[in-house]
């Protein structure tokens, strides 16, 4: 069997010393940064990158890949301790999860979560390893048309994931390309939009737009909000284990949360946060047994069902990224940037051209998964104590690493001008209501879009039929546009409004 | 005719000052033909769509009937400020200012500026806790970023080290 051939390689890969160090290293800061509110993983991965340049693309790409699905468990704590969303795809995992905890309940809820997590974690992990082959063989077949059909199929799905107004959600990917349009054009040589500035005809740094509006923006709008009081339960986490009713209620929905995280985890624009919520819908349509909790009362399936569909999507948005080098959210914009920063090209060659890159990075994510089962679990008093530090500590310290990482991209201190500006305009898109992820997403993306369309229209002569004409790109394109017209149904777009509003 | 939501509207305004721009800059590049696209072609496509899209949320701000108004409220001048003028701060001490002959007056003495400068973004901030927070992230950021990763940052002024 390939599958066991290639996973003993990964694991050789994943095994060694210094990769499980990061691996573990990736967990511990992921689950930190989960736990913490107001720092999410699109900050932490773009502080880290820069620092990731010494170290082997092996261990780099392993240690961003951990701060990802790490922050994923530890959110989940400070959704249930705190009732806030350590991460914002644990919005739903507040309303069952936190009640859980004031009927003294925590354990359990913190049990499901956590072992939900593991078993989805561990099945997304297998879903990788078995369908990134044949998915690679697909992306060998796509020309630049398909390319390009599947970026604009990847947009619409970002679309959807915002929760905003969809309008907006589309300008703001519009003007993610834009800038990523900024810098020398790759075909003739000509530097667009660099008003002479010798640093911009490099482009922007991915880094500096994601720290400025993630980072910076967030802070300032944080601050600009009275300081939540935070009711921690911390003495009534005792009794860490769920009682046999509880398995039975938690069993199914683990492994419906786990399904339904991992189909829409492999979609373009899906991930964690949509997982979640389709998840938690799903487990409200579904009868539970006679006598059980109603949901939002702290129903446990509540809880084990949208962890598990948010760590299960986690992994499988590795998938698109691995297989055809086509980043699905913000967080695999960066896991791009991160390849490309080790003169790694993203897509299908890299299971080829890098082995062991690509296998030892699936298997240290079933490692990591196991070791965040230990963090989070048995190791949960940490991270409760954590919880008790004020936000006016921690802030000084992420406008730090950011300063720092954004230096330490260039060694120039343009980049620092650079995300000081960013950081107003962060702030600036908060006040006016715009999601910046669709736009980082549309930022990576840009560059790569025009490059295809280019290409396809050169090899059609210009002639714009091409993406109807051949099946591939013509089948992504319909998948696309049947997308916006279902989120854009009267019903649905109520619904979607519905559940956006419940955070 | 009233707004109905503010955010949408400055949005929308946004969108289409920011689309209008680049379209303009892009035609001065050579746009090209489908088959031979120029440098100007993609830009000019998506700062017209951009303008279109502003255009159109600017309208619904003034038709649709939002809830509450869509207010943009008040906007929060003291953090902004004081997290920007951090992180510009620090740069300047990190690196100097090579145009205006300001020193180098590397990492150490930069952390303790952006943490003070930072802290005072709150209301309520105490000199000895940010001192302790200041102190906690040098020697951390040495011991992290120096020793560790071994990054190459100026650590001292560098009128002390030459």
């Amino acid at each position: 069997m390939d599958l066991i051939a290639n996973l003993s390689l990964g694991f050789g890969v994943a095994f060694t010393p210094i990769n499980l160090m990061y691996a573990f290293f990736g967990c511990v800061l992921g689950t930190l940064i989960g736990v913490l509110p107001g720092i999410g993983p699109v900050a932490t991965i773009a502080m880290l990158l820069p620092a990731t340049y010494a170290l082997p693309p092996v261990s780099a790409l392993i240690m961003l890949a951990g701060i990802y699905y790490g922050s994923q468990y530890g959110g989940s704590t400070t959704a249930i301790l705190v009732n806030l969303p350590g991460e914002s795809s644990s919005v739903v995992t507040c309303i069952d999860g936190y009640q859980m905890a004031r009927k003294g309940r925590a354990g359990p809820a913190l049990a499901a979560a956590g072992l939900g997590s593991f078993f989805a974690g561990s099945v997304g992990t297998l879903i990788i390893a078995a369908f990134a082959p044949p998915l690679t063989e697909l992306a060998f077949k796509f020309g630049p048309a398909e390319y390009f059909a599947l970026m604009v199929l990847g947009l619409i799905g970002a679309v959807v994931l915002a929760s905003g107004s969809l309008l907006k959600a589309v300008g703001m990917i519009v003007l993610g390309l834009l800038l990523g349009l900024i810098g020398t054009d790759v075909n003739s040589g000509v530097a667009r939009f660099s008003f002479d500035v010798p640093e911009l005809t490099d482009g922007i740094g991915f880094v500096v737009i994601a720290m400025g509006v993630f980072g910076y923006g967030e802070i300032i709008s944080n601050l600009s909000q009275p300081e939540h009081e935070r009711e921690v339960f911390t003495a009534s986490v005792t009794g860490l284990f769920p009682t046999k009713q509880d398995f039975k209620d938690m069993a199914p929905a683990v492994l419906r949360g786990t399904a339904l995280g991992s189909a829409l985890g492999i979609l373009p624009g899906g991930g964690a946060l949509l997982s979640a919520f389709a998840a938690y819908t799903l487990e409200k349509k579904i009868k539970g047994r006679p006598g059980e909790v109603p949901f939002g009362q702290g129903n446990i399936r509540g809880v084990a069902a949208p962890e598990s569909a948010n760590n299960a999507g986690s992994q499988t948005s590795f998938i698109p990224l691995l297989t055809l080098g086509i980043p699905p959210n913000a967080v695999m914009a960066l896991m791009v940037g991160a390849m490309t920063i080790h003169n790694i090209q993203p897509g299908p060659q890299v299971m080829t051209s890098n082995p062991e890159l690509f296998w030892g990075l699936i298997a240290s994510m079933w490692i990591g998964n196991a070791m965040l089962v230990i963090l989070n679990l048995p190791l949960i008093g940490i991270w409760i104590k954590l919880l008790t530090i004020p936000y006016r500590l921690l802030f000084p310290a992420i406008v730090l690493f950011c300063a720092i990482g954004v230096y330490s991209t260039n060694n120039n201190t343009w980049d620092i001008w650079m995300v000081a500006i960013f950081g107003v305009i962060g702030y600036v898109f908060i006040k006016l209501g715009a999601e910046p992820a669709p736009l980082l997403l549309g930022f990576i993306l840009g560059p790569m879009m025009e490059e295809n369309l280019r290409r396809a229209l050169l090899l059609s002569r210009g002639d714009w039929s091409v993406f109807v004409t051949r099946p591939l790109s013509a089948g992504l394109l319909a998948a696309g546009a049947l997308l916006l017209v279902i989120v854009l149904l009267p019903a649905v777009k109520n619904k979607r409004e519905e559940a956006f509003v419940e955070d | 005719m009233n707004i109905k939501s503010q955010k949408d509207f400055f949005c929308g305004l946004m969108f289409m000052a920011v689309g209008g721009a680049f379209a303009w800059g892009a035609s001065t590049y050579n746009v090209g033909t489908g088959a031979r696209m120029g440098p100007g072609y993609f830009p000019l496509m998506l700062g017209v769509l951009l303008a279109i899209i502003g255009a159109a949320i600017t309208f619904a701000a003034l038709v649709v009937e939002t809830e509450g108004g869509g207010k943009i409220g008040k906007i929060a001048w003291k953090p902004l400020i004081f997290i920007i003028l951090a992180n510009v701060v620090f740069g300047i001490l990190l690196a100097g200012l090579p145009a205006i002959k300001f020193p180098a007056f590397g990492m150490i003495v930069a952390i303790y500026a952006l943490t003070f400068i930072a802290s005072m973004a709150e209301a309520g901030w105490k000199l000895k806790t940010t001192f302790i927070l200041a102190t906690v992230l040098a020697v951390g950021s040495y011991i992290a970023f120096v020793l560790a990763l071994k990054l190459q940052f100026p650590v001292w002024p560098s009128f002390i080290t030459g």
